[in-house]
């Protein structure tokens, strides 16, 4: 008898006879969190995220990129990598190089410059999928553009997010855009840059992954 | 590595190590200041009782209506992620699950192993049988690397080193960590230190392990909470990722989450949501340019079905690991982590231990307990904790029995004090004895001894006054 059977048969010979109803969690979110409008949950975003120590800029579909390169500029970074395939890398790849900010590509398997990625590569530009404005968190779903590692290596993380992508909460985005039907093989939710308080309750960013988490929030009109 | 092996009694020394804490001002009072701190930071987080109380029953809810289709719950869950490419392996003892870690291991050739925070890999002592095997096993969340450094065990499930001050870590840095030639006690610049002594291990990993948060069961996903990034890095950067997780951790559908994972962080560290919420449902997919090429998840039960078998037991399986207990509990708060001896503290550590070690092991811990209920009062999914510790009190010292529910039942046993408690309850249910023996008591009080065990070692000797209640109420009239 394996490990399996035997602990299956332990669980099945003392399982209860009666099982709890199924937990209504749709009732309360519907009952204990508000619905709010695209202007409240932008501001709600931002609030929370900021307090999280992200910094985030309003941008517009046309002068992001103009934001990202001072953002950029401001820290003295002058080399990013970005996704080629997608709009927002191919578009940062037209643009920033003649502005001077070297943009490499995630174009081969981490293997093969994972050294690269971790010593030479100071920042990144990523795009959120969505975001929710009850925490203040962006949902990333990397893929073959956007590797998981994109988000977590460089020092400097730059997200882009289109604030018509903000749910209330948690639970409504993961009902909404049918999650359960079909995730990627790392979902992320991130609510700001790298931290750690183990050395005396004292907050310091940047344990592991980047240091500074800044989102280009585009469309908000505040 | 870890100080202490598995076979290590947690009853035998509990006093000795509760009382060098007790004595030394300077740890006390960084106890008091942590937990006075991390309940703060919780309060500050629930500011509305009725969305607590709705959301702590809500938690209990699932928690209770998962665990109640458990082993149907671990056979979908085992479904889905093989096919979603994540193998499956059951462990039923600690040595099992090192086996089939350390198997893996052996057949890629890994020479160093980079852990996530994991207080399964902790309680299975993954890091000692990883050692004897000539594999590195290197723990990257900050507080855990700390206290692997000064060869000790976490302190607090959330916080591990949390009974250190930043003095004594610096010290430890510039003793230890290779390349640190100056002393500083700058946090920022020890998380620094750590973070690239770190980095380098990421890089040069064969394995990551990491523990797991919640297991979806309807899409196969393994969900990780974290702050500081070191889970990620673990489950992403090396190529291959094996995830250990107990068999209580697995949720049916993927809504039952964001309730728990929000209990969770709000519980633990006062965070409305943690840094990174990581859910993993498979290995790297053609196409895709990182994550591990293979993952691998153990289910251990490690005496988690014992518990299961019983109605009242099993709700210590409904626990998140969120560490609130301990941040509220009189006596953890007084004698800290390591004086317990187990992998989990605290309140919880001293109702879910006895599972795992048995009662011969630790037959006296839930007497450790001031049954105040602050444990159950915070505790995020209605563990009724204080109803727990009575009930293994009682497994533990009641007459060994047939078909015991427990491990080890009746450990803590004594047919002398079985005795006296016999006597004192006929004494008190008999108004004719009960007469006769305070009578008595009154005139023989002298002859009580001055030394009265752990009584008098704090506490004037106890002595039956010379005239009872009842003969000054007669006197007065």
């Amino acid at each position: 008898m394996s490990a399996r059977d035997r602990i299956l048969a332990k669980l099945r010979a003392g399982a209860p006879s009666e099982n709890r109803s199924e937990p209504d969690v749709a009732g309360w979110f519907a009952s204990h969190r508000p619905v709010e409008t695209a202007v409240q949950k932008v501001a709600r975003f931002r609030s929370c995220i900021e307090l999280a120590h992200a910094e985030v800029h309003a941008v517009t579909p046309n002068n992001w990129l103009g934001k990202l390169h001072a953002v950029l500029h401001a820290r003295g970074v002058d080399k990013i990598l970005v996704a080629e395939g997608t709009a927002h890398g191919d578009a940062a790849l037209d643009r920033l190089p003649p502005q001077g900010i070297e943009c490499s590509t995630y174009d081969i398997a981490i293997e093969a410059w994972k050294s690269e990625l971790f010593n030479a590569t100071p920042a990144s530009l990523t795009a959120a999928r969505a975001a929710i404005a009850e925490t203040g968190t962006l949902i990333l779903w990397p893929d073959e553009h956007e590797p998981r590692l994109m988000s977590l290596v460089p020092p400097v993380h730059i997200v882009l997010l289109d604030a018509a992508a903000i749910y209330n909460t948690f639970f409504e985005a993961m009902q909404a855009e049918g999650w359960k039907d079909g995730l990627p093989t790392n979902a992320l939710l991130i609510s700001g840059p790298s931290k750690t308080a183990d050395i005396q309750q004292t907050l310091a960013y940047g344990a592991h992954g980047p240091k500074e988490l800044i989102v280009l929030l585009i469309g908000d009109e505040q | 590595m870890n100080a202490q092996p598995i076979h290590f009694k947690p009853s035998e020394g509990f006093r000795a190590r509760s009382k060098a804490v007790v004595d030394n001002p300077f740890l006390r009072q960084s106890f008091r200041g942590a937990m006075d701190f991390l309940m703060s930071k919780r309060a500050a987080q629930f500011p509305d009782p009725e969305e607590l109380e709705s959301l702590r029953t809500l938690g209990e809810h699932i928690r209770q209506y998962n665990l109640g289709k458990l082993p149907e719950l671990l056979l979908q869950l085992e479904d889905r992620l093989t096919k979603n490419g994540i193998q499956v392996h059951w462990a039923e003892t600690p040595d099992e699950a090192n086996a089939i870690i350390l198997g893996i291991c052996q057949r890629i050739g890994a020479k160093l192993m980079v852990k996530g925070k994991s207080m399964v890999s902790e309680e299975i002592e993954l890091n000692h049988a990883a050692e004897a095997a000539g594999i590195g096993a290197l723990e990257s969340d900050m507080g855990e690397y700390i206290v692997q450094l000064a060869g000790e065990k976490p302190s607090h499930i959330i916080m591990p080193a949390i009974h250190k001050t930043k003095e004594e870590i610096a010290r430890l840095f510039h003793e230890k960590v290779p390349g640190v030639t100056e002393y500083t006690d700058n946090v920022d610049a020890l998380i620094q230190i750590g973070r690239n002594v770190l980095r380098e291990k990421f890089l040069e990993a064969d394995i990551g392990l990491s523990g797991v948060n919640f297991a979806v069961a309807e899409t196969g996903t393994l969900c990780l909470v974290e702050n500081e990034g070191n889970g990620r890095m673990c489950t992403t950067a090396p190529p291959v990722h094996i995830a250990i997780t107990g068999i209580e951790k697995v949720v049916e559908k993927l809504e039952h989450v964001p309730p728990l994972l929000s209990l969770l962080t709000r519980s633990a560290t006062g965070q409305n949501i943690s840094t990174y919420f990581n859910m993993i449902s498979g290995p790297r997919q053609p196409g895709e340019k990182d994550g591990p090429a293979e993952v691998h998840l153990v289910l251990l039960d490690n005496g988690r079905s014992q518990a299961y078998a019983d109605e009242q037991l099993r709700k210590t399986l409904q626990c998140i690991r969120c560490g609130a207990c301990m941040n509220h509990c009189p006596v953890y708060t007084r004698i800290g982590g390591h004086a317990y001896g187990t992998t989990y503290p605290g309140p919880i550590g001293k109702i879910i231990s006895p599972h795992m070690l048995g009662l011969e092991a630790t037959a006296t811990m839930a007497t450790a307990s001031t049954l105040c209920g602050a444990c159950g009062e915070v505790c995020p999914v209605k563990i009724p904790i204080p109803e727990l510790l009575m009930r293994l009190r009682e497994e533990s010292f009641t007459a060994p029995h047939a078909n015991p529910a427990m491990r080890g039942q009746g450990a803590g046993y004594s047919p002398l004090m079985s005795a006296v408690w016999r006597g004192w309850a006929a004494v008190y249910r008999s108004p004719v004895l009960y007469r006769g023996v305070t009578w008595l008591g009154s005139r023989l009080g002298w002859l009580m001894p001055a030394r009265q065990g752990a009584w008098t070692t704090v506490r004037v000797p106890l002595r039956p006054a010379a005239k009872r209640l009842r003969d000054m109420l007669k006197e007065r009239g």
